[in-house]
């Protein structure tokens, strides 16, 4: 992840892509592991995998050998180019999404000036591969589900975007890096012991990022797109082996990447109070800080997950429009108004 | 049943009125959907033909008979001891309330009473088959909303029931104990501190269930007036148990009708809730939970001493003759309808099954619902396929 200028371009490119597929893949499997496997399995008095590897660590990958050796069905009616298609392109997604998440002063994939703005854009990329996948199975409950979940990921960009934006007027600007340090430097009346992560300020915008992020990563209680008791999976109803797993994965990935987005925006990023922003050894540390915050968050969204029923569509819509958004603006006005008056 | 045809009409008017339009105005067609007989959410193999217009139902039929297994022709080449074999597969998570009908109406037959000690013990299990089977419901009906953890509680603390009938009878789902004259054998010791301590049990999984469903908001919000049954209705398509006792009729088998069992000697209610939508359902049958654990409480503080079987020969040949006797099982009324001719076997078995009249609202209750309510009105209806194909 570390990209030294002086390094041939060559040596940058593979070092991003390799930390790249760290960055998504091993966080993944962090998450199925500590969140999908144990932390639900202890919610519902169970203990969730023991015999691979030391409590069942190594699980995911025997279930990985498993899907990979598994046939690869395409249904007789299927769009066979677009439902092969349409895993990539959600996951894809979630690996252009990681491209803006820094995890120290020089560990970055791109320094974007408009980070955050073009992760916002190309979150929405999924949308296209879920309504591929539903569209190509050629399947009701597969079409079902991909409608549902394009009206449902349209709906909650929008609060999603609004309160990220409290955060870029708070920061004046909308590179990751730039509101990390915003928030390193950062004071609170005076007191910048522990800078100023806006998870304070930005309270708010932060309880509607976390709705609208459950939203997006269609988790309980916004799954209508999966709905397993009415569409037995929705979008993913056909696809079996590796495709599925790359969607599987691609769930879980997505939900650390947005975990990250929202810890660099509200939780401080990768920053250590009381140590140099700009130090080397925060090249190393800042990557650990910043996912240990992304476990946190996702016990979150996990937690929620196993807790909740879910919403019918109508009343989810609702919830978008007449709740979330009027909160979102009004949150972006009064920082604003603030942001004007000191 | 003017109601129903006003209705229908109604619904018939409103869902040519959406063709047309949809044809019209963006030249489409609505969509057939087929949920099941392989579906998650019909816990078996009921099939549901659902035409949609959007997410909205326009006509749903249900189509039974997918687990069809005979078991009236079957009764037929079978002695009276070995149907209870069959029969406590229909309901199978409730089986020893199978039994019970049965058993009572060959009774009636036979002129022959249990005695005293066997009518409390067969009560005492016979609530208890409704507890586990109630409390299976109880955490399905938060799965089918979209929440998971309620359905492994469930299936953690029916456990406890299960234990304690698998205790007496040796058998967790298909006891097979209840004998025409009295039961096989009489409680094992210990037994009864057992079961109380399993009743304190169920009743704190039912105080669980209520904090994680009862009062949450968007289960509130996916159950109320959702799926509204009144009373007149409920009654004309002959629906039974809590089903109707949640539309607010007072009807209960086990207070107005007891035959054999020894419900009337207890201090019990009959809960009631005047909605009729889904979430009274839910409401009324975890009040039922309560009551029955409190009744196995009564029961067991109660019991009185003395065999527990009658005296009756040992090939047992039913005088000929017809006998009806129902009662309220788990999932709602339950009846056998016996014709004898004096043999050993039965001549005719007419089973009347809860689930399959409970189901037969559906046409009429599925009708204008959005897709996602089709599951949690099915869910809260509560039937198990074995009880509607038998």
């Amino acid at each position: 992840m570390i990209a030294a200028i002086t390094d041939p371009w060559w040596f940058q490119t593979t070092l991003r892509v390799v930390g790249g597929l760290a960055a998504v893949l091993l966080v993944a499997g962090t998450l199925v592991y500590l969140h999908l496997f144990k932390m639900v399995s202890f919610m519902q008095s169970r203990l969730g995998p023991m015999e691979a590897g030391p409590f069942g660590s190594l699980q995911l990958l025997a279930e990985v050998g498993k899907f990979i050796q598994k046939e690869d069905i395409f249904p007789r009616k299927a769009d066979r180019f677009v439902f092969a298609a349409a895993p990539f392109v959600v996951l894809m997604s979630t690996f252009l999404l990681v491209v803006v998440v820094p995890g120290g002063p020089d560990a970055w994939f791109v320094d974007s000036e408009i980070g955050i703005y073009l992760g916002m854009a190309v979150s929405s990329v999924s949308v296209i591969g879920i309504l591929m996948a539903g569209w190509g199975s050629a399947s009701k409950y597969s079409l079902l589900g991909g409608l549902r979940a394009t009206g449902q990921l349209i709906a909650y960009e929008l609060p999603l975007i609004l309160a990220v934006l409290g955060v870029v007027i708070q920061a004046e600007t909308m590179n990751m890096q730039g509101i990390v340090l915003a928030q390193a430097e950062g004071e609170i009346f005076g007191w910048g012991a522990i800078g100023n992560p806006y998870i304070l300020t930005q309270g708010v915008a932060f309880l509607v990022f976390l709705v609208a992020m459950q939203a997006e990563l269609t988790q309980t209680p916004f799954d209508m797109p999966i709905a397993e008791s009415e569409l037995v999976t929705g979008y993913m109803t056909e696809y079996s082996g590796m495709r599925f797993l790359l969607f599987f994965i691609g769930e879980f990935a997505t939900a650390g990447v947005f975990s990250a987005i929202a810890a660099v925006l509200f939780l401080g990023g990768w920053y250590i109070p009381g140590i140099d922003p700009t130090a080397g050894i925060m090249n190393v540390l800042g990557p650990i800080v910043l996912i240990s915050k992304v476990v946190v968050l996702t016990f979150i969204v996990f937690w929620v997950r196993f807790t909740f029923p879910r919403f019918r569509e109508d009343q989810l819509q609702k919830l978008a429009w007449k709740v979330l958004i009027p909160i979102a603006l009004a949150n972006i006005v009064v920082t604003g108004v603030l942001k004007v008056v000191f | 049943m003017t109601a129903i045809s006003d209705r229908d009409q109604l619904s018939y008017i409103a869902a040519q009125a959406a063709d047309a339009r949809v044809n019209v105005e963006l030249e489409t067609e609505g969509m057939t959907l087929n949920i099941g007989p392989q579906h998650p959410a019909t816990h078996g193999t009921l099939r549901i033909v659902a035409k949609l217009d959007g997410e909205q139902v326009i006509a749903a039929d249900p189509v039974m008979g997918y687990m069809h297994r005979g078991y009236e022709k079957l009764t037929e080449v079978r002695t009276y001891p070995q149907v209870t074999t069959l029969i406590n597969r229909i309901d199978w998570v409730g089986s020893f309330a199978n039994e019970v009908p049965f058993i009572l109406a060959a009774e009636k037959l036979m002129e022959v009473e249990a005695p005293p000690r066997a009518q409390w013990i067969r009560t005492i299990l016979f609530e208890m088959s409704r507890i586990a089977n109630i409390a299976l419901f109880l955490g399905d009906m938060g799965l089918q909303v979209g929440a998971v953890t309620p359905a492994f509680f469930a299936f953690r603390d029916r456990e406890h029931v299960l234990n304690q009938i698998e205790a007496v009878t040796g058998g967790r789902f298909h006891p097979n104990f209840d004998r025409i004259g009295g039961l096989k054998d009489d409680l094992p010791a210990g037994w009864i501190t057992e079961t109380k301590r399993a009743m304190k049990k169920m009743r704190n999984f039912c105080d669980e269930i209520e904090g994680l469903l009862q009062g949450n908001e968007i289960f509130e919000a996916r159950t109320r007036g959702i799926g509204v049954i009144p009373a007149d209705i409920g009654l004309g398509y002959g629906l039974s148990g809590a089903n109707i006792r949640a539309s607010g009729v007072d009807w209960d088998t086990r207070r107005d009708n007891p035959c054999g069992l020894v419900h009337n000697e207890l201090d019990w209610k009959v809960w009631t809730h005047v909605d009729g939508d889904s979430f009274a359902r839910f409401w009324v049958r975890l009040q039922e939970v309560r009551e029955s654990t409190k009744m196995v409480d009564q029961l067991l503080d109660g019991l009185p001493s003395g065999p527990v079987m009658a005296k009756v020969p040992r090939i047992i040949k039913v005088p000929a003759g017809e006998a009806y006797v129902e009662t309220e099982n788990p999932l709602g009324v339950m009846g056998y309808y016996i014709v004898s001719k004096g043999d050993l076997v039965p001549y005719r078995v007419k089973i009347r099954s809860a689930s399959f009249n409970n189901i037969s609202i559906t046409p009429w209750l599925l009708k204008g619902v959005y897709v996602p309510d089709i599951i949690t009105i099915l869910g809260s209806l509560y039937f198990i396929l074995g009880d509607i194909d038998r």
